[in-house]
């Protein structure tokens, strides 16, 4: 199969759709027509494509990794969205939708962020176009990524701290949305995952198909085709669907890796929330439950809808690791590779090195969507 | 609603508007400590109809005082169920409607859920994520079961989009008073009577607003255009003070007397 439009009411099979209030229908609308065509515009592809490269530094590279590959027993490539602008992958979606926002009139943008580095980004694409810009973080999010904070605020956006519920991206999300309701008039929701009300998970995994494209390319060239295993971290899903639009019209296999504290695939169910019908960790009576990571860019109940759909087809499969495996996995690469992850990205070293003897021999993609120096302190803390 | 007949909630609206009577419609969110008697005492200051919310753990659609009476609900325990229960035993002389977010109903089941309200005597449904285009599985289950689903219609939509979604609303049509969530608010919105008169010329269906009416002299002002109004913060932030249902009740007395024309 291979990762194509969603049908026009923005289902993936069972999953997606555009459940929020009636006050933002008709912004999801104009969305969706805005980018259709915005995407079939070959000048605002151009200029999209200049910002990847000249500003956002694309292509990002993909790395060999003698040491660890022979510490491992299988053939490791990484793709480098850590060497992006901005630190992580997020940069392709927001320049994107920042362009999208110029292009349909908003002055304003606002976003959710969890570990900070969509926000980082927003921020970074609202200064670049001259925009406005407010950043929703939980306030555990605030206190366990401070450099972020500052750094968004470096930028010029403001940051709000949301005191509600679990403190952390879910009810940043809620507080983003609940800005858009009263704003949408000049503002443009910068949604940071494949998650969200159509048009969202089909839009930010278009802007993000430029990973697996490139990937695809790049392992072509390096073993003449595409690796057996694809890996990417899970929260929402962003930096995953990126990197398996590129290989799931092939044979590779595509591996999610979730937090154990937020494995939406691994133990959800289907339900409802922030505007599409996915798999959501949620009790006997709906209520959404917390999710619990180390990882606050995963620390999220749900996932994107097209992740389900590649589920419950079996295309994808979704596997889920410890806090501890992270934390192994995030100095497993620092030590052998001298370079730092994200603890999102850990999620999925974790997974192969867990993995090493099924995988033994064979050559398997990690997208490296981040770089680690945001959680250095948090991973110092805890060594104590 | 051509063609069948209007339910209670419907009927009951029409009747009061056709005696020339503002229709009132306080909100109390279900599962707060005392919410039974506050929609006990609502019904009996004046209500023609009391909204009980069933709290949801991310309500998008909700400001700060309606989010932290759910929060307060829901760590005392509140339950889907366990409201609707004890909605059934309440003897009130008005209809019920519940507003609840579409997750509620879906993991419930539609089937289930809309029976459930139906053996309760609630007579409507108000699912503030669920718009138009996704809620045909919902109003099918609802209607089946006699459920009157009630939709919002908001000051962004088209006047095509605002014709659908009244060829769709039973009960009520619930016109969004502002561009928000809920929340009181000092003066009401232009917006308010705004989209008020434009629901007001394409349908027969009464047209409530909601969202941002907070005082009697913000709900007189609202009806000079709308059939009613919902008044729901202004209210929830009573019990969460501690007003329990005789601040209820005279707060929801003062809103009759100012719909009346008699002032606040």
């Amino acid at each position: 199969m291979s990762m194509s439009e969603p049908t026009p009411e923005g289902r993936f099979g069972d999953f997606g759709g555009c459940y929020v209030p009636e006050t933002l229908v008709p912004a999801c609308q104009e969305l969706d027509g805005a980018f259709r065509a915005a995407w079939a515009d070959e000048a605002f592809r151009r200029r999209l494509d200049d910002l990847l490269r000249d500003y956002a530094g694309r292509p990002s590279p993909l790395t060999e990794c003698p040491r660890l590959s022979a510490e491992l027993g299988l053939r490791l490539l990484l793709k480098r969205e850590d060497l992006n602008h901005t630190g992580s992958h997020k940069i392709n979606n927001v320049l994107g939708q920042a362009l999208l926002a110029e292009r349909m009139g908003k002055t304003r943008l606002v976003a959710e962020t969890g570990a900070g580095q969509h926000g980082v980004a927003t921020a970074t694409a609202a200064a670049l176009l001259g925009m406005e810009c407010t950043v929703y973080m939980g306030e555990v999010d605030v206190s366990r990524q401070e450099l972020n904070v500052f750094r968004m605020r470096l930028l010029g956006a403001e940051v709000h701290a949301v005191a509600t519920g679990s403190r952390t991206l879910k009810d940043a999300i809620n507080e983003a949305l609940r800005d858009w309701v009263a704003t949408v008039e000049r503002t443009h929701y910068c949604l940071g995952s494949v998650m969200g009300p159509h048009p969202y998970p089909w839009m930010v995994r278009e802007f993000h198909r430029v990973i697996g494209s490139e990937a695809r390319r790049q392992c072509a060239e390096l073993v003449g085709g595409d690796p057996d295993v694809v890996v990417a971290c899970v929260g929402g899903g962003s930096n995953a669907a990126g990197i398996f639009s590129g290989f799931a019209d092939g044979d590779a296999e595509l591996v999610g890796v979730e937090p154990a504290g937020g494995a939406a695939v691994g133990r959800g169910t289907p339900g409802v929330v922030h505007g599409s019908l996915s798999y959501l960790m949620q009790d006997e009576f709906g209520q959404v439950l917390e999710a619990e990571s180390i990882s606050a860019g995963l620390d999220y109940p749900g996932v994107g809808p097209e992740h389900a759909h590649l589920a419950r087809t079996g295309r994808a499969r979704y596997e889920n690791v410890t806090d501890g495996e992270v934390l192994e996995a995030f100095e497993l690469l620092s030590r052998t590779e001298g370079i730092i992850p994200a603890l999102e990205p850990a999620h999925g070293l974790a997974w192969i090195s867990r993995e090493r003897q099924a995988l033994a021999g064979r050559t398997v993609l990690l997208n490296l969507s981040g770089r680690g120096d945001k959680d250095v302190d948090l991973v110092m803390g805890l060594q104590g | 609603m051509s063609g069948s007949r209007p339910g209670r909630l419907e009927a009951s609206l029409r009747a009061a508007r056709d005696r020339g009577r503002k229709c009132l419609v306080p909100y109390i969110t279900g599962g707060l400590e005392g919410w039974e008697a506050a929609v006990e005492a609502a019904a009996a200051a004046g209500a023609d109809t009391v909204e009980i919310g069933i709290p949801f753990s991310d309500p998008v659609m909700d400001g700060p005082t309606i989010q932290a009476a759910g929060d307060r609900a829901l760590a005392a325990g509140a339950t889907p169920g366990g409201i609707v229960a004890a909605a059934a035993e309440l003897d009130v002389g008005v209809p019920l409607v519940v507003m609840t977010y579409y997750n509620i109903a879906h993991h419930m089941g539609h089937r289930r859920f809309a029976r459930s309200l139906a053996e309760a005597g609630v007579s409507g449904a108000i699912l503030a994520d669920l718009p138009l285009e996704e809620s045909g599985p919902w109003t099918v289950a609802a209607d089946d079961a006699g459920v009157e689903t009630v939709l919002l219609a908001a000051p962004t939509a088209s006047a095509e989009r605002l014709a659908a979604v009244c060829a769709r609303a039973r009960g009520f049509v619930y016109a969004v008073g502002l561009l928000g969530v809920t929340g009181e608010r000092a003066t009401l919105a232009a917006s308010a009577v705004v989209i008020a008169g434009r629901l007001k010329e394409i349908t027969d269906l009464p047209v409530l607003v909601g969202v941002g009416v907070s005082t009697p002299a913000q709900a007189a002002e609202a009806t000079t255009v709308a059939d009613g109004v919902v008044v729901g913060s202004a209210i929830v932030r009573r019990l969460l003070e501690g007003q329990g249902p005789e601040g209820v009740g005279s707060f929801v007395a003062g809103l009759r007397r100012a719909l009346d024309g008699a002032g606040p």
